[in-house]
């Protein structure tokens, strides 16, 4: 089954090698990881999508050992949380004017964009779910899809809930607190 | 102030109490080889980088503080890679520092280039590339409380050539802000509270007795809860001394070459409590029948410990003083008269097979030496060994009474380790005797350190055990693979006169009767010294629980006809 996790990391260089390189090493299979900046400068977060044959045995495994590095602050697992999940695709596919109307017309049905188009191909611009994109792809393949990009997927709980921790005694670290943490005498 | 990179660099070190540094020198180092000059650090050049990693890693295991080692860039760095690994697998602080190349030739490879941060990633607690002065201060900070705290570990700084030459304000950081570092150090009650309430219905409890015992000196928490539960003491092989030998409660050691009836406590135990452990395969033998009947609780510091190997049903993460001192008080007095008593049943049986009451054959046997060494030494020297046969009658025979003597890789499994170690344990106190327990193919992958002991007037006492076979693997090959030997025989040089043209006192001993007075004469010189044993060629380590058997199969010794 695939666990989401929301990772919160410093913003310094090298960090997603050190956790790209933690799940070759520890042999857990990534789905997705998609990195980017928050509203903190010093932090960034990750949203890590991971194969779990184990369940909660292996999330527990993940979190623990994402704690190893030295640079992860906090690790949530939001999977069975309420939560947004966005992921976005880019696709092209070969039409020519004579079908444009009918890729129009799916776009339109999955709330899709069609961002370029060309003499003869279109760009479309899908944000969703893993399940609503995977269905509008499916729609378009006879088409002629030339060329896709995914983002991977992005969650957020909704509401001030947080994700599980289950790592023992580490307490979650907020965002808002990250960035005044207090200082540790060594 | 203003000062260079490298000046800041040492400013820093010696405030983490750093007073000496085993390293090697190359043109990506030359600024901090030379700032050095200036600072109150005695500088130890080794002969080969793989030997000053094992030196700072034997100086931390026997001190308790923070190695420190150097090398170059390229070749150096890569040259202690397998020493960085060794202390890496056995949770020992080492700060290791590497020259680099300056900051705008990195990713262009140029002359001694090599990605040292890319290639320690996964052998290092934490790294750190330097690309400027500024940052050096703060990354030595963190670099040694990261490498000290929590579960220790090494951690490397790769220094740009630029970064070491170049100067700034230096101000010393007296905190470091490491907002994703926060070791845990104390279990919450209830969770103790579970722990207690396992303990309460045990019958026939077993500790396991790790290497975290000796890291967090919980050597008399564990004393506490042990006699206070009447608890019997197993210890795995780098747990040895943690809880002395000679005490009734000790089980002396687990695992593949673990005593008989340690393994049957184990397998037979309903409880296990595994203090600073990991479960690591040589001591579970195979995970299917891995304690059967027996409730787990596991205290650990590193969260990430907890269910790896085994699931365990109270983890208390959390150092390991703190939690047991904390669990003492909650638990009752038992006495377990009757598990204690079983347990000494299977004792005595297998003690009939024990290689101890052999009577003189005229060969020489490891076992024996180890014994005779342990006598003559009052069972108190610091022992180093490398990796093997010998490395295991080593940790079977000489009964460590006292934490901190024992210093072997477990984890790496690093042959070469022994010389160096010894040396790099002797700087650690200077009065203390020191064993290093040498194989014939081992001590030939660091020999050369020997001159390092002569230049440095180290005082360690070197005890080859000369079968002249790569014995464990010889061993493993006969009883696995059909007694086919392939690539085990192995020629030395004669290892007396090697010694004494790098200027170290030799002998060679042949027969049991000439044993104690060599060691006597090794333990009269000021100085390193080499005995050669000549040594029984075909023996095998018994007990033996072959790899993916259950822990209760265990191969036994021949009974002697
Ligand atoms: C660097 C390294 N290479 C290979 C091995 C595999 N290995 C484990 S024990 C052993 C034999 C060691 O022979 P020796 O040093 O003579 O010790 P003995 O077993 O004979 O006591 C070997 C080759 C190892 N542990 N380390
Ligand atoms: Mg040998």
């Amino acid at each position: 089954m695939n666990y989401t996790f929301i990772a919160l990391v410093e913003n310094k260089p090298g960090v997603l090698n050190r956790v790209a390189s933690l799940f070759r090493r520890r042999n857990f299979n990534i789905e997705s990881l998609a990195v980017g900046r928050t509203e903190n400068p010093e932090v960034s977060r990750m949203t890590v999508v991971v194969d779990c044959p184990n369940g909660d045995m292996d999330a527990h495994k993940i979190e623990a050992n994402l704690y190893k590095l030295v640079n992860v602050i906090d690790v949530q697992d939001v999977t069975r949380q309420p939560s947004v999940t966005r992921d976005l695709a880019l696709i092209k596919i070969k039409v020519g004017p004579e079908k444009r109307a009918e890729v129009n017309g799916l776009a339109e049905i999955f709330r899709a964009h069609i961002v370029d188009v060309a003499f003869d191909s279109v760009i479309v611009e899908i944000t969703g779910t893993e399940d609503k994109i995977e269905g509008m792809i499916e729609l378009l393949r006879p088409l002629g899809i030339v060329e896709m990009v995914r983002t991977g997927q992005v969650a957020m709980t909704r509401g001030l809930t947080d994700g599980v921790r289950r790592v023992q005694g580490v307490t979650g670290n907020r965002y808002e607190d990250v960035s005044e943490m207090a200082e540790m005498a060594p | 102030m203003k000062k260079t990179g490298a000046e800041i660099l040492w400013e820093c070190v010696v405030r983490e109490g750093v007073e000496v540094v085993f390293g090697y020198p190359g043109g990506a180092n030359m600024p901090i080889y030379d700032a050095m000059l200036s600072y109150p650090i005695h500088h130890v050049l080794v002969r080969h980088e793989q030997g000053g990693a094992h030196m700072a890693d034997g100086y931390a295991r026997a001190s308790g503080k923070v190695g420190m080692a150097m090398g170059t860039s390229g070749p150096g760095a890569t040259n202690l890679v397998t020493g960085i690994a060794t202390a890496m697998m056995d949770s020992v602080p080492v700060v290791f520092v590497t020259g680099q190349v300056a900051a705008h030739l990195i990713g262009g490879d140029a002359f001694q280039e090599v990605d040292m941060t890319g290639i320690t990633l996964p052998i290092t607690k934490h790294n750190y590339l330097v690309t400027r002065a500024d940052e050096i201060a703060e990354v030595v900070r963190e670099a040694f409380y990261i490498a000290r705290s929590g579960r220790p570990g090494p951690v490397l700084i790769d220094i740009c050539k630029n970064a070491q030459v170049e100067s700034c304000e230096f101000e010393y950081p007296e905190n470091v802000k490491l907002p994703g570092y926060q070791p845990v150090d104390h279990s919450p009650k209830e969770a103790l509270e579970n722990a207690v309430k396992l303990i309460e219905k045990a019958q026939r409890p077993v500790i396991l007795c790790g290497h975290g015992v000796l890291v967090s000196k919980a050597e008399e928490a564990l004393m506490n809860f042990a006699v206070k539960t009447q608890t019997p003491v197993a210890s795995t092989l780098l747990g040895l001394g943690a809880f002395p030998a000679s005490h009734e409660l000790s089980l002396g050691m687990m695992g593949m070459h673990g005593e008989v009836h340690t393994n049957l406590a184990i397998q037979n135990s309903d409880l296990i409590l595994a203090f600073g452990m990991r479960f690591d395969d040589r001591v579970t033998g195979t995970l299917k029948t891995y304690a059967p009947h027996a409730k787990k609780i596991h205290v650990e510091i590193d969260p990430s410990e907890i269910h790896k190997n085994v699931a365990v049903d109270v983890p208390l993460v959390g150092d390991l003083k703190t939690v047991l001192t904390d669990l003492v008080p909650m638990v009752d007095e038992y006495d377990h008269e009757e598990w204690k008593k079983q347990i000494n049943e299977w004792k005595s049986e297998a003690d009939a097979r024990s290689i101890m009451n052999w009577p003189d054959d005229g060969k020489l046997y490891v076992p024996h030496l180890i014994g005779d060494i342990w006598k003559a030494t009052g069972g108190g020297a610091i022992v180093t060994t490398d990796v093997g046969q010998h490395q295991m009658w080593t940790a079977q025979y000489y009964a460590f009474d006292k934490p901190n003597r024992w210093l072997t890789s477990g984890g790496a499994g690093t042959m070469g380790f022994g010389l160096p170690s010894a040396i790099g344990a002797w700087f650690a106190n200077k009065e203390q005797e020191v064993w290093a327990v040498a194989g014939d193919g081992g001590f030939q992958m660091t020999a050369a350190e020997l001159t390092t002991a002569v230049q440095e007037g180290a005082n360690v006492k070197v005890a080859i055990m000369n079968n002249s076979f790569l014995g464990m693997v010889r061993q493993w090959q006969e009883f696995f693979f059909e007694k086919r030997y392939s690539a085990v025989n192995m020629l030395s040089p004669d290892f007396v006169k090697l010694a004494e043209a790098h200027g170290v006192p030799a002998r060679r001993v042949t027969k049991r009767e000439e044993v104690d007075e060599a060691i006597a004469w090794a333990r009269s010189i000021k100085g390193p010294t080499v005995i050669e044993f000549k040594v029984e060629m075909e023996d095998a380590v018994y007990p033996m629980v072959p790899a993916g058997a259950a822990l209760d199969q265990m191969l036994q010794r021949p009974v002697k006809k």
